[in-house]
């Protein structure tokens, strides 16, 4: 970063960033601690399953970061993001699955199982090299951003604001739902990729690389997010903040609006991507359940439960809600649908700055 | 705007605009034939009503020129077509000899020189009145530039500057949405300030003023004439005859008449339409 200080005095002036960033450093230090060290029988152990779903919850917040970013900061209400999410997560599943080598059901040294099953006989082009670990993460990157770039070239150069766009990343993602399922596309189809084995030689199962997963992931989230916040005290953020409030304003005082939204659109489904790549090898699988419409608008619902605009409140969206779905679905899976549309309903009425705006700021308790 | 220190001085102190534009690299008119601005032929149509209809206006570098009309005559759409908000049907606009209008965008026609207030007072309502000046300032637009820009010495003196001009001294860090209807206006007279324009292009500044609030505008705009090239718009008569020089009348998108503000009110067929006798 070229300007440090900026960075400094932005972080300093963020209360629930700093809440956020020692929660995590917190977490990053006790999750180990009591998942490894402390014996399987005590109290105080915390199940390998239990990090695992703390993982995915914090994987879901740095999706909502990359939605806030959009939504809360340039009023691009992005109905599609999972979209970016569910191609990180493939591009890091194409790495696992090459991983697998012969120990597939069909054992064919090359071929992923499903591909064997399809009476394929060669890797498809886009399969090749994504058994090296730094090209797919490259693709974890290139392809969300690639993606996002076109499609944001196209919709913001022809001034398509609003719940227009919605609609169109609605239908993008929807698109690539259908696509993925064909079985042609070469991505599993409907089964998606499955039964990984190792990441970078290490097994999956073992609680050590779990927990491995579950700090990178804390890092990445706390990286990001010292990013975002970034982006948003640098005049850019102002920029794009000024183009939701007035987006033709913004134009007359000679800022070329669509470098500004495309800019802003890349990075957060880069990060976005970031994100799925992090989820899938935590949860084991990606399929292109994934990148069906509901999915995008829960993280809209998480953004905006927690509090639109500030980044933190993102966070604390996602785990709340995904706490909450993790209890509903096992406790009442019949209303959890219904709880979270009103949860959605309660928060736009009653909590317009979401959760995090219960908690009174420090102006607000001086005066 | 100011990028040297001979440049700083309070409104008025600056030389005649030379053309040049500082630390923006959009292209700087060729003003040698001493007009900024060509409107000329230019029609334009909403739906078969013609909001402009072959209209033609001259701007001279350094001028104050008023433009009044009844509701309907086209003065907005106008400012619309010069700022590239509307394209005309027909018609061409030129930026002094060699820039012309029509073929560029909003944000390329703003950092050529060519700055507007709007009828509605437009600021950022998020944003603090420093960061409303600080957004408007001239600088390099492009956004990895701005994602790293840092203000230096001159430019926040000039914000200063600028805040003291509009009188928002005390209201440096408040929100701009909480400034008061004319706090708003004075807040973007002083954001096309920051753009250190070439033209300005003011439609109905001292709308919901107060009678002081109006007199230091008028103040404002006459000092800013000179340096640069002011065309207002406006409605407000005793307004428009405190600081013009030269008015022209606008009726169903066609120049009515043009002269002093004395001329244009003795001319009978501006009596006719406009004044309503």
């Amino acid at each position: 970063m070229r300007n440090p200080s900026l960075l400094l005095s932005a972080l300093k002036a963020d209360r629930g960033g700093q809440v956020l960033l020692g929660l995590l450093a917190i977490a990053a230090v006790a999750v180990p601690v009591l998942n490894l060290l402390v014996p399987e029988g005590s109290f105080f152990h915390l199940s390998t399953y239990t990090v695992t779903l703390f993982g995915k919850y914090l994987c879901y917040g740095l999706l909502a970061i990359a939605v806030d970013l959009v939504w809360g900061y340039c009023g691009i209400l992005s109905l599609g993001h999972t979209a970016f999410f569910a191609l990180g997560g493939y591009a890091i599943g194409m790495y696992l699955m090459r991983q697998i080598g012969p120990r597939g059901v069909y054992g064919d040294p090359i071929l992923p199982d499903f591909m064997v099953f399809l009476n394929w006989k060669e890797l498809p082009w886009f399969w090749e090299g994504m058994n090296h670990f730094p090209l797919a993460l490259l693709m974890v990157v290139l392809v969300p951003g690639l993606l996002a770039l076109g499609f944001g070239w196209l919709a913001f150069r022809s001034r398509v604001t609003g719940v227009y766009l919605s609609i169109m990343t609605q239908a993008l993602t929807f698109a690539l739902l259908l696509a993925f399922f064909r079985n042609e596309m070469g991505f599993g189809g409907n089964n998606g990729l499955t039964d990984f084995k190792e990441l970078l030689g290490f097994d999956l199962k073992l609680p050590g690389m779990r927990v491995a997963l579950f700090l990178t992931t804390v890092l990445a989230l706390a990286v990001g997010y010292i990013g975002c916040r970034y982006v948003i005290a640098s005049r850019l953020g102002r920029v794009v903040q000024a183009v939701r409030d007035a987006e033709g304003r913004t134009r007359f005082i000679g800022y070329q609006v669509e470098s500004y939204k495309l800019w802003i659109w890349v990075f957060s489904a880069m990060l976005a991507g970031i994100a799925g790549a992090l989820y899938v090898p935590q949860v084991g699988i990606i399929n292109p359940g994934e990148f069906a419409p509901i999915n995008s608008i829960e993280v809209v619902i998480w953004v905006a439960v927690g509090g639109r605009g500030t980044l933190y409140g993102a966070v604390a969206g996602a785990v709340l809600v995904n706490y909450a779905k993790t209890w509903f679905t096992a406790a009442f899976p019949e209303i959890w649908l219904y709880a979270l549309g009103a949860l959605f309903v309660v928060a736009t009425l009653f909590l317009p700055k979401g959760v995090v705006g219960l908690i009174p700021s420090r102006k607000e308790k001086l005066a | 705007m100011s990028t040297s220190p001979a440049t700083t001085g309070p409104v008025g102190l600056r030389a005649k605009p030379t053309g040049k534009r500082r630390s923006t690299n959009a292209p700087s008119p060729d003003l040698s034939h001493n007009i900024i601005l060509y409107v000329e032929g230019v029609t334009k149509s909403f739906d078969g009503f013609k909001a402009l209809n072959d209209l033609s206006i001259y701007i001279e570098t350094g001028e104050l020129r008023c433009i009044i009309g009844p509701n309907g005559a086209g003065k907005t759409t106008m400012m619309d077509v010069i700022t590239g908000k509307t394209q005309p049907d027909t018609g061409s606009v030129w930026f002094g000899q060699t820039i012309d209008l029509l073929g560029l965008t909003e944000p390329e026609i703003a950092q050529a020189g060519i700055g507007r207030k709007f009828q509605k007072p437009t600021v950022f309502p998020e944003h603090s009145v420093f960061e409303n000046l600080e957004l408007a300032m001239a600088c390099d637009k492009s956004v990895w530039k701005i994602l790293f820009a840092k203000l230096n010495a001159l430019q926040r003196e000039r914000i200063d500057e600028v805040l003291g001009i509009i009188g928002l001294k005390d209201q440096r860090s408040a929100k701009a949405g909480a400034l008061s209807h004319g706090q708003k206006q004075w807040l973007e007279i002083g954001m096309l300030l920051m753009q250190d324009p070439l033209v300005l292009l003011v439609d109905e500044p001292v709308a919901g003023m107060t009678p002081q609030e109006t007199e230091r505008t008028a103040e404002l705009l006459v000092s800013l004439a000179g340096k640069h090239s002011v065309v207002v718009v406006e409605h407000d008569m005793n307004f428009v005859r405190s600081i013009a020089r030269k008015v022209t009348v606008l009726h169903e998108g066609h120049v009515l008449a043009e002269g002093s503000m004395d001329e244009v009110q003795n001319d009978p067929q501006v009596k006719r339409v406009y004044l309503g006798e």
